[in-house]
């Protein structure tokens, strides 16, 4: 039993000014908490300081990056908004697929609890962005993971990395929903802060989109779900055990939280009953910030009030205080807002799911936010001061005075090895770097079957699932960022990771038509740190006017760092594109014998930032590649209408690791070997058979023809302007990938070279080949 | 045919068997667990999933739900029943099929298109396959490592009951690569591989013909239209 407790009402607030909450503790400033008093009046209660100190965190209110993302919003055309059905600010965006379907998507970040606790961090990083994609009134059909690590052979790395594929695995499998995709990629700037940014992706008829504003005052505030424990609580317990003395209660909650995909699934099932059954006005995900950002959002958001009776709510532990209920990030939480008629209804199906269920007050019209607890009033607060009108800080900033000397620091400079015998080791060392390596280990622990819906899942270069089974409408996703490129140049790294998810989707015979992003950064108080977020900010809102795809939704992670050192500069980007029949997608590798292999794009000396840099020579230094927009554009319309006539049998895009990987790929999809020659390719851009080979110059795409299509192809490559040249033929026979000039690799070599390290580093891979 | 597929709380495959089952040609039929009621179906298909958690052993609050008593009594007056993945972990916790279950021997969830060898087609669910014909289908598990002792072993060996084996690498330390099983009559089947993964083209496991081709898991649901053909 829980002793009775003092309650820190509005009315005790009132009157005792002088005493001091342990603000700094929550990671309130001076100032801030000065703020909170004159909003208020008045000093804040324990519960409201809880419910500003979570929702003023730089986590919930994008308070240092606010002032830059706003560019998204200000720099969007009207081409832009054409297939956007709900923009940024709610739960996830949506867009508008065709065929009165919607598609919600967006990706998120669980960094920090991943490195605490690796296996829940990740489970859980999954479940909250599949309650934001069910919050929209879709159901989800699809995850994916873009993750990074520490050094693969540091010893934290075999730590970090089992726990975190293992929780994604549990808790996606167990929701019934396919792994499509994603990225692993390793580096010692991430050694003490992985990022584990989770996407998850729903669909829904146009009339089925569901908000986040809570209106209509008498209607009932519900909560269902899983009851509310002690979990994901952290700073919050100082309130607390600081404020009213020790009474037995654990000092300190847990800061990470614990996932049960159970509940969630069938929270999912509920939810999407209750959609059609029509019974839900409103309805909000509890994740960070748990009922204080359910409550105050829905309110904010709605422009309207709400009554709620804390002592509702159904606990765990019934040791829990008023301000640790508010704070309580326990997972497979909704909010809904409910007609009163209807909650009858809305009961009966939750019962019949099982579902926990308890209605804790009303809508109100007064715009106040008020929570009572034992009888008293609580909190009792504007929810747009909670939810809205956060702090917006201009935080300064600096260019780093290393990256002068960083971006003069070229690799083109050094002597490059072109002899065959050279070629050849420098070949087995790209293949084998571990951020070039095929994923198996991973998704081999992953479910890509379940719904039967997936038309393409790692290794191809998008993710592909079927929206609509008669007539075959999809959708396909890839996440693209390269945290090497964003340390030479923020800003040029921002729109290459665009560049390059955009030209994944687009391999696929998809039209990119959205994007949502997750911005990994350090702390926003290193202005040098500031800089590099602004830039990139700035870099992917111009890249998305060039592109036209506006971003609908995403993430900022900030406080990444390893030590004093802050993180690369890493922007996930998510792009999503539209195919309007899922069988005419394009596959990633070579299928048939005697096929022409065409190199799409221009090739130029551009190794600096590039695997090879690292790989042959430790070296990070220079400047990205350059990205050249329309040309992206045109060679994705090139791909849409080569997939649409069914003109080519397969494509696949060049990005890290340049040409040799993108062959080395091609030929492992299916056991199929080719024979490649570069010297015309060499000739017509001037370059040397390292640059051929190795550069990762953008607009590049790997196709192969079957050779009736070969002139049709041609023309339609001429017509639009894109260079082609053939490089090469498949070989369905010689069981080999021959280059001309350098040398033969068997495909058994060329497998191994490409799957062996992460087995080597965290256990043997089940199964052998997959 | 009318062919039920049980939604437990925790089913994940459920809407792919009765995709599957509609592409077989037979009228689908969503039952519900808490129900007493098989809707007259001809057959039934328990699918795939994580029935109530998996909080106890696989299986086994799902074998003691109000349907099941129902789908026990209609097995034993000759019903099909094919038990997919948890739906094998079913049967078995029911008493349908002999054996258990346990975690895979490398401990990890594992997905891959796996190659199956079918040694049993006097089933109501493997009629249409050859004899010894080798399929691939999909298998996903954590825990489908197949156990049994000694005794039972020999008798499901000697009995023929071993449908399906696991042909070149066994994924998860199953006991003579054992990856299905049938009962005495050859109309209640169970495996581990999910065949309604493997019945559209396009969404299958890579074929040698093009990738995501395979379709030998239509089979399974084809086969039940073959009356008259358990010997």
């Amino acid at each position: 039993m829980s002793t009775p407790r003092h309650i820190d009402s509005v009315e005790h607030a009132a009157a005792t000014p002088e005493v001091k909450l342990p603000y700094q503790e929550l990671g309130v400033t001076d100032s801030e908490y000065q703020e909170i008093i004159n909003l208020l009046g008045r000093r804040p209660t324990s519960g409201e300081l809880a419910m500003y100190s979570v929702m003023w965190s730089e986590h919930c209110s994008y308070k240092s990056s606010k002032v830059h993302l706003r560019q998204f919003g200000q720099k969007m055309t009207e081409s832009m908004k054409k297939n956007l059905m709900v923009g940024m600010g709610q739960n996830a965006g949506v867009v508008d697929v065709g065929e009165g379907w919607a598609v919600t998507f967006k990706i998120e970040s669980h960094n920090h609890p991943s490195y605490i606790e690796p296996f829940q961090g990740a489970a859980t990083g999954v479940g909250g962005i599949v309650r934001d994609i069910i919050s929209m009134g879709a159901r989800p059909i699809g995850v994916m993971d873009a993750l990074r690590f520490g050094a693969i052979d540091h010893p934290d790395t075999a730590r970090v990395v089992p726990g975190v594929v293992s929780g994604i695995s549990f808790y996606g499998n167990c929701l019934g929903l396919p792994n499509i995709g994603g990225e692993t990629w390793f580096d010692s700037s991430y050694q003490k802060n992985p990022l584990v940014n989770a996407l998850a992706v729903g669909v829904m008829r146009h009339e089925d989109i569901h908000l986040a504003n809570a209106k209509g005052a008498g209607n009932k505030v519900v909560l269902f779900g899983a009851r509310t424990g002690g979990d994901g609580i952290g700073g919050a317990s100082i309130l607390a055990s600081e404020t009213f003395g020790d009474d037995g209660r654990p000092a300190k909650r847990p800061a990470v939280q614990v996932g049960d995909p159970f509940a969630e699934k069938v929270l999912i099932e509920c939810c999407l009953e209750l959609f059609e059954k029509d019974l839900v006005e409103a309805i909000q995900d509890l994740g960070a910030a748990g009922i204080s950002c359910a409550t105050s959002e829905l309110a904010a958001n709605g422009d309207t009030g709400m009554v709620v009776e804390l002592d509702k709510v159904l606990l765990r532990d019934d040791t829990l205080t008023a301000e640790e209920i508010l704070m309580s990030e326990s997972q497979e939480r909704m909010m809904a807002i409910v007609k009163p008629e209807l909650l009858e209804r809305f009961l009966e199906v939750t019962g019949k799911w099982e579902v926990d269920t308890s209605v804790l007050g009303d809508v109100t019209d007064d715009g106040r936010l008020i929570i009572n607890w034992h009888g008293e009033t609580i909190v009792d607060v504007d929810p747009k001061t909670v939810a809205i009108d956060s702090p917006v800080y201009n935080r300064p900033m600096e260019r780093p005075s290393w990256l002068d000397a960083l971006q003069a620091d070229t690799i083109h400079t050094r002597e490059r090895d072109n002899t065959s015998a050279g070629v050849m080791d420098q070949i087995r060392s790209v293949l084998s770097h571990a951020n070039l390596q095929a994923a198996t280990w991973i998704t081999n622990q992953y479910d890509h079957y379940v719904l039967g819906n997936t038309a393409m899942a790692t290794p191809d270069d998008a993710g592909m699932l079927r929206v609509d089974e008669e007539s075959g409408l999809g959708v396909a996703l890839a996440t693209d960022a390269n945290g090497r490129y964003g340390q030479l140049d923020p800003r040029q790294g921002a729109a290459l990771a665009l560049a390059e998810s955009y030209r994944n989707v687009a391999s696929t015979g998809a039209t990119p038509v959205a994007i949502s992003d997750c911005l990994n950064y350090g702390s926003p108080e290193n202005p040098e740190v500031m800089w590099q977020f602004a830039e990139a900010v700035t870099g992917l809102a111009d890249a998305c006017v060039a592109l036209d795809v506006p971003v609908t939704g995403g993430n900022v992670s900030l406080y990444n760092q390893t030590g004093e050192t802050p993180i690369h500069p890493t922007p996930v980007v998510a792009t999503m594109g539209i195919i309007d029949d899922v069988a005419r997608r394009l596959p990633s590798g070579w299928q048939d014998d005697g096929e022409n292999i065409y190199l799409l794009g221009t090739t130029g000396l551009e190794l600096d930032g590039s695997i090879w840099a690292d790989a042959i020579h430790s070296h990070l230094g220079g400047m990205p590649p350059k990205v050249d927009f329309d040309h992206e554009k045109a060679l994705a319309e090139l791909l849409s209408s080569a997939a649409h006539e069914g003109l080519v049998t397969s494509a696949h895009d060049l990005s890290t690791g340049g040409l040799i990987q993108s062959l080395t790929e091609a030929c492992l999809r299916r056991h199929v070997g080719a024979r490649i020659w570069l010297s015309e390719l060499q000739e017509r851009d001037g370059i040397d058979t390292v640059t051929a080979l190795f550069s990762e110059s953008q607009g590049r795409v790997l196709v192969s023809v079957a050779r009736e299509d070969d002139v049709k192809f041609q023309g339609l490559c001429a017509g639009r302007g894109i260079p082609v040249l053939r490089v090469g033929v498949t070989d369905a026979t010689q069981g080999a990938l021959d280059i001309a000039d350098v040398g033969v690799f068997d495909l058994d070599e060329l497998h191994s070279l490409h799957e062996s390290r992460l087995p080597e580093a965290f256990g043997p891979l089940v199964g052998g080949r997959a | 045919m009318r062919v039920g597929v049980v939604t437990f709380p925790g089913s994940l495959d459920d809407r792919d068997a009765l995709r599957a089952v509609r592409l077989a040609g037979h009228e689908p039929v969503a039952l519900w667990h808490q129900e007493h009621d098989l809707h007259s179906v001809d057959a039934i298909v328990l699918p795939g999933g994580f029935s109530y958690g998996d909080y106890l052993r696989c299986g086994a609050i799902a074998a003691r739900s109000p349907i099941m008593a129902d789908i026990i009594d209609a097995a034993g007056k000759g019903v099909p029943v094919l038990g997919i993945c948890n739906g094998f972990q079913i049967l078995m916790e029911a008493g349908l099929l002999p054996g258990g279950l346990i975690g895979n021997d490398h401990g990890q969830f594992i997905c891959r298109d796996q190659e199956l060898v079918v040694e049993n087609t006097d089933t109501r669910w493997t009629a249409g396959f050859q004899d010894n014909q080798h399929i691939v289908i999909p298998l996903k598990n954590g825990e489908g490592g197949y156990i049994a002792d000694e005794e039972t072993l020999k008798r499901v060996e000697g009995e023929g009951l071993v449908t399906f084996r696991y042909v070149g690498i066994n994924p998860n330390g199953s006991l003579h690569d054992i990856a299905g099983l049938r009962n005495e009559s050859g109309t209640v089947v169970g495996l581990m591989p999910h065949p309604e993964h493997a019945v559209e083209e396009g969404f299958g496991p890579d074929t040698d013909q093009a990738m995501r081709n395979g379709t030998d898991g239509l089979t399974f649901f084809t086969s039940l239209a073959l009356e008259g053909v358990l010997r």
